[in-house]
This record gives structure tokens, C-alpha cells and sequence, in this order.
């Protein structure tokens, strides 16, 4: 319908505002929105119905991964590819393992999570079409916006703003594509 | 308005400290370069200062490391004590961000940030020192497991081999950590910077962030995950260190109390130097609405208890030498309490343990220049119980005619001296780059004094 518009966005003052506002679109049937704010506030994602991120799931797997990996190497070095005969000892000397099999579970458990972290969140990504709004600028100082993408099926551009004006925004913008 | 039963304000933020005020005070410091004046010369002084670094370690790779004071039977001297020390100093980052953070103690926020470049910064300076001592420092990588020609492995059951693991994964956990962080905070410098060059660059750093709900909600599981990871992480770090001492079999290094024992003075120091930088940040950036008596207080509170820890632990390893009948370890112990080297020990206790004793008045702990004080003699202190492990020890083992000394030589001081440089030039670059106080993490602090949590 609207393909030269992004969306519809509407600006609040609290950060409690945004997320009633959340919950009223949401109620009203819109499927396609996110919301801005300047810090992580409590409730929001669940207000806007998005799911449970399965970041744990992929820290928990890089961390087995590192740890198994990290031991196996040390075990292989150590008793098949150089033995070592010190004194007589044995040469799977596993308490001796221990201290690189630990480091290397944290190493690969953060380096996985963070880059599936900025995967999940699709960055880097420098231009977004909210940056077209001047306004938006204030989603990083003290501002609180919902936007209602043009994309979302429910979506026409004067009931859109209609069901807006009865949040009592400080202002409501288009989003250009 | 001072608490009756504190003494000093409660809050944590000063009254009328709005989100706008808030990333105006903290985004002022990079964005309108205030007080350049100040800047320009602390970034002068510390960048002569690496400057003689660069030329102590130029003339250290063209000469070799007999330019240093270190031979047989002290082969370790100024880089292993000043490895030690740095690391030490690059733990309180991650204890305040980290642990503090799952601790849900709220005070973090105002200097989670600033300790954790700290931090890291701290690390790239030790992690310097045992690459320059290695003699060869280009074979650097023989520590690594790579597939190498020969066949070779690094020696998985040497203390060594685990300690270049165990830096190199906290300095890479707590550069990811700091910059997930960092990347929001980034994004405001962003959207209030006026050259056009700076906001490329910022807009570049900042990864397009645009603080959408859905990025919130990962970010902080990350951030609580990573978090998770580096409370561990943080407490391993100087574990490992301690073992490159305790494996050994000298009389004074070959103790069980050594890793608790590190891990307690790695807090200490840290926390020391954490003040050492943060107090005349705050004077000279006015940041006294965010970094309030209460965090002075907070901060001076638990440098104190873990500098009892590290007196503890004094106690501990004297008592245990001494009543060990070990000759050798009674020999080390008295060597220390009265013997040769009885006036590094009594001047490492004299600042470890004596003198902060001050800190039991909360007078002292909220004033400024007593704090800053106190927390020099404790960077001091520490730096000269790194010398107490690795000099005494070495320089007087089983028998007496493999005895010796250690004298450093002018390369060895200007080496630690100009680490100090590299360390305030890469603070002086963040501080001016960068935005020294996580903003988001204080605009959660302010939400939650307007909307307290119903």
C-alpha cells in the first residue's frame, strides 16, 4: 500500500507511556512493531509479544564446545601425538589439563555468544529508515518511541494514526522508506 | 543533605540528575573536549612516557635482555614483577562490572566503565612484560598450539603454558564485554556529535545501533552471560599467575595459600589504582553528580576488606613458614621478619597493611585527597610485595653459594615507567573518545528513582 513509507512512529516522554502504548497496539492486533528506548526497560519486550532469545542456548554450546575441544587437544598432545615419559608418570595427567580446559570453555562460550549476539540483531547495520526522522535522535538520550511498520498487514496509514492519536504522544512522524 | 546514620549523602545520584543532564555531563566530555587544557597535558606527560618505553624496548630487542638487571639465580626480576602487577591491576575492572552487576549492586553504574578500559589496558601492559623477557620475542607464538613442523606441543602440564591461556582469554572476554557495552553509549555520541568525520566514526563503532526492544532484550542476556563467564574467569586470572610461583619448589613460593592470597591482592591493587584514576577524573570533569561519596565510600570499603584479606594472608604464610620445620621455609621467614630482607617486608606491610588502616574512619574514605593518597601508598605497597615473591625468593634458594642479588639497571625503570605511559595514553585516548561513564546504565539508575519498582 504505502511503499514509500516505513512506518508510523509516535514519541513518549516515560519509559511507561511507551510500554502501555505497546500493549494497546498490540491488543489492537498490530504484529509489526518494535520499540526504542534511550536503556533496557524492564517489561517492554514482552509488552511488544517477542519471544525468548535462545543467545543461552548458543553460550551453553560454545562452552561445551571450547571445553570438550580444549581437553581432547590437550589429552591428544599429550598422549598420542608427543609422549612424555616424565619420571615415570602418567601420561594422561588430567588435574594438569584442567586450568587450559577452563579457559578455553569461557573463551569460545563469549566468542560465540557475542557473535551470535550482533547476528541476532542484524548489526552492523549503519543505516536504518528511522534514522531519516531528526526526532529519532532522542532514542538514544531521553525519548521513548513505538513505530507500527507499514509492512504489518493490519497497517493503513489513517486508521494507523488514528489508533496513535489515542495513546496522547508528544508528536507522531512518517517514517520514510 | 547528608544521611544521619552515614554521614555522608545516601544517594546515588545527586538530586535533579535528569536523562538529558545525564548524558549531557557524561557525552560533554568527548563531544566539546571540556577542559582540554587538562587533557593536553596529561595526554603530553603520558605519551613522553611511552615514548621512553618505545625506546627501552627498542634498544631491549637490539641489545637483548642482558640491557636488564636479571641473571642467574634472579633470572625473572622487574618484567615477571611487573607482569604481576598489571594483571593484578586489571581485576577490578571485571570484579566491579561483572560481579557487582549479578550482585544487582547499583553503584557499579556510574563506574563499571571506566574500570574496565582500565582494565583492559592494565592487561595489554602485562601482557607486554613476559613477551619482552621471553629473550626471543618473535618465537612468541611457541606458547600456542599451532600445527608446528617439528611436531612440538606446548607443555599442557607447565603453570606457564596455562597463564598464556588464561590472559589471553581475559583480555579477550574483557574486551568483548567492555564493547558490547560500550556500543550503546556509542550510538548516543553518535546522534549528538556535530563534525561530520566524528559521527562517521561513531556511527561506524556504534554498529547502527538504534535501541530497539528486541536488541535490549539480547543485549542485557549477553551482558548477564558474559558477566557470568567473567566472575570466574576473573577469579582463575590470578590463580594461574600464582601457580607459575607455587609449582615451583623455592622456600616462599611453594604454598597453597598463594592463590587466594593472589586473588585477594589483585583486588586490592585494582581497586586501588580504579581510585587513583577516578578521583581527579571526577575533580577535573566535575562528574560529582554521577560518582557520588557513596561510591568513594563503597569503592574504599572494599579495597579495605580485601587489603585485610592480603594482611591475612601475610599472617598466614609467615605463621606457616615458621612453624613448617622446613629450614628452608623458617630460613625465608626469618630472612623477612628481621633477616636481609627485612626492610622490603616491613615496607610492603607498612603499605598494604598499616597505613590503611585509616580507612576504618569514613571520614577518610569519603575525602578525596586522603582516598587519593592512601590509594597511591597501596599501588606502591603492591607493586613492592611483586618485588618481596620474585626477588627474595630467587635471590636466596637451598644453599648458600648459588646465592645472589638483583640490582636493576636504568633499562629495567624505564621499561616500568614508560608501561605506566602506555597505560595513560591508551586511558587519556578512551576518555577523550569514548564515554568514561556507561550513560545507559545511569538512565536505568534514574528510572528507577522516578518509578521506583512497584
Amino acid at each position: 500500500m504505502n511503499s514509500e513509507l516505513y512506518g508510523l512512529m509516535v514519541e513518549f516522554s516515560t519509559p511507561q507511556a511507551l510500554i502501555a502504548g505497546a500493549k494497546a497496539a498490540r491488543a489492537h492486533g498490530y504484529t509489526r512493531m518494535d520499540a526504542f528506548a534511550p536503556f533496557p526497560v524492564e517489561g517492554l519486550s514482552h509488552a511488544l509479544g517477542q519471544g525468548r532469545s535462545w543467545l543461552p542456548l548458543v553460550f551453553l554450546l560454545g562452552g561445551i564446545a571450547g571445553g570438550g575441544g580444549g581437553y581432547f587437544m590437550q589429552w591428544y598432545a599429550a598422549v598420542i601425538s608427543y609422549p612424555l615419559n616424565v619420571g615415570g608418570r602418567p601420561l594422561h595427567s588430567w588435574p594438569s589439563f584442567i586450568p587450559v580446559t577452563f579457559e578455553l570453555t569461557i573463551l569460545i562460550a563469549a566468542l560465540s555468544g557475542v557473535l551470535a549476539l550482533f547476528l541476532s540483531m542484524k548489526l552492523p547495520k549503519p543505516h536504518h529508515p528511522l534514522f531519516n526522522v531528526p526526532e529519532f535522535e532522542r532514542a538514544t538520550d531521553d525519548r521513548f518511541f513505538l513505530c507500527l511498520e507499514s509492512a504489518d498487514p493490519l497497517f493503513a496509514l489513517e486508521s494507523a494514526r488514528q489508533f496513535l492519536e489515542e495513546l496522547c504522544p508528544l508528536r507522531i512522524v512518517e517514517v520514510p522508506q | 543533605m547528608n544521611d544521619p546514620n552515614l554521614g555522608y549523602p545516601m544517594q546515588l545520584l545527586e538530586p535533579g540528575v535528569t536523562y538529558a543532564s545525564a548524558t549531557e555531563e557524561v557525552a560533554s566530555i568527548p563531544l566539546r573536549r571540556i577542559r582540554s587544557g587538562w587533557w593536553w597535558l596529561a595526554f603530553g606527560a603520558s605519551f613522553f612516557l611511552l615514548s621512553v618505553l618505545m625506546a627501552a624496548i627498542s634498544w631491549l630487542f637490539y641489545r637483548g635482555v642482558g640491557v636488564w638487571g636479571i641473571n642467574i639465580p634472579v633470572g625473572w626480576g622487574f618484567a615477571i614483577i611487573n607482569f604481576v602487577w598489571w594483571i593484578g591491576i586489571g581485576h577490578a575492572g571485571t570484579l566491579i562490572s561483572a560481579i557487582l552487576l549479578l550482585l544487582a549492586q547499583p553503584w557499579r553504574n556510574s563506574i563499571n566503565r571506566l574500570a574496565e578500559a582500565m582494565t583492559i589496558f592494565a592487561v595489554l601492559c602485562a601482557a607486554m612484560f613476559p613477551l619482552l623477557h621471553l629473550g626471543r620475542p618473535w618465537v612468541f607464538y611457541f606458547l600456542l598450539p599451532y600445527p608446528d613442523t617439528m611436531g612440538l606441543w606446548p607443555q599442557f602440564r607447565s603453570p606457564l603454558v596455562w597463564d598464556a591461556f588464561a590472559v589471553a582469554t581475559y583480555f579477550t572476554v574483557s574486551l568483548l564485554y567492555w564493547y558490547t557495552g560500550l556500543v550503546p553509549d556509542l550510538a548516543t555520541l553518535r546522534d549528538r556529535e556535530k563534525s561530520p568525520w566524528m559521527r562517521r566514526f561513531y556511527g561506524m563503532v556504534a554498529l547502527g545501533w538504534r535501541g530497539s526492544a528486541a536488541h535490549w532484550e539480547r543485549h542485557q542476556t549477553a551482558y548477564r552471560l558474559l558477566a557470568g563467564l567473567a566472575t570466574p574467569l576473573v577469579l582463575s586470572v590470578h590463580s594461574v599467575v600464582s601457580l607459575d610461583f607455587a609449582v615451583g619448589m623455592l622456600p616462599g613460593w611453594h604454598s597453597t595459600i598463594f592463590p587466594p592470597y593472589f586473588v585477594a591482592g589483585a583486588i586490592y591493587s585494582g581497586f586501588a589504582m580504579v581510585l587513583t584514576l577516578l578521583l581527579p577524573l571526577r575533580s577535573i570533569f566535575k562528574l560529582h553528580s554521577l560518582i557520588t561519596p557513596r561510591h568513594l565510600n563503597n569503592m574504599a570499603c572494599v579495597m579495605f576488606v580485601s587489603g585485610l584479606m592480603v594482611g591475612y594472608g601475610y599472617l598466614m604464610e609467615t605463621l606457616m613458614q615458621l612453624t613448617s620445620n622446613d629450614p628452608f621455609e623458617y630460613a625465608a621467614a626469618t630472612d623477612r621478619l628481621w633477616g636481609h630482607w627485612a626492610p622490603i617486608f616491613w615496607a610492603v606491610l607498612a603499605c598494604n597493611v598499616f597505613i590503611p588502616q585509616v580507612l576504618w574512619s569514613r571520614r577518610v574514605r569519603t575525602n578525596e585527597w586522603m582516598l587519593f593518597a592512601v590509594s597511591i601508598v597501596i599501588n606502591l605497597g603492591m607493586w613492592l610485595e611483586r618485588l618481596m615473591i620474585v626477588v627474595c625468593s630467587l635471590a636466596r634458594d637451598f644453599i648458600s653459594s648459588s646465592w645472589g642479588t638483583y640490582w636493576p639497571t636504568a633499562w629495567d625503570w624505564a621499561t616500568f615507567i614508560g608501561s605506566g605511559g602506555l597505560f595513560l595514553t591508551l586511558f587519556m585516548l578512551f576518555i577523550r573518545l569514548a564515554p568514561a561513564i556507561a550513560i545507559s546504565d545511569v538512565r536505568e539508575l534514574i528510572a528507577q528513582k522516578k518509578h521506583p519498582a512497584s
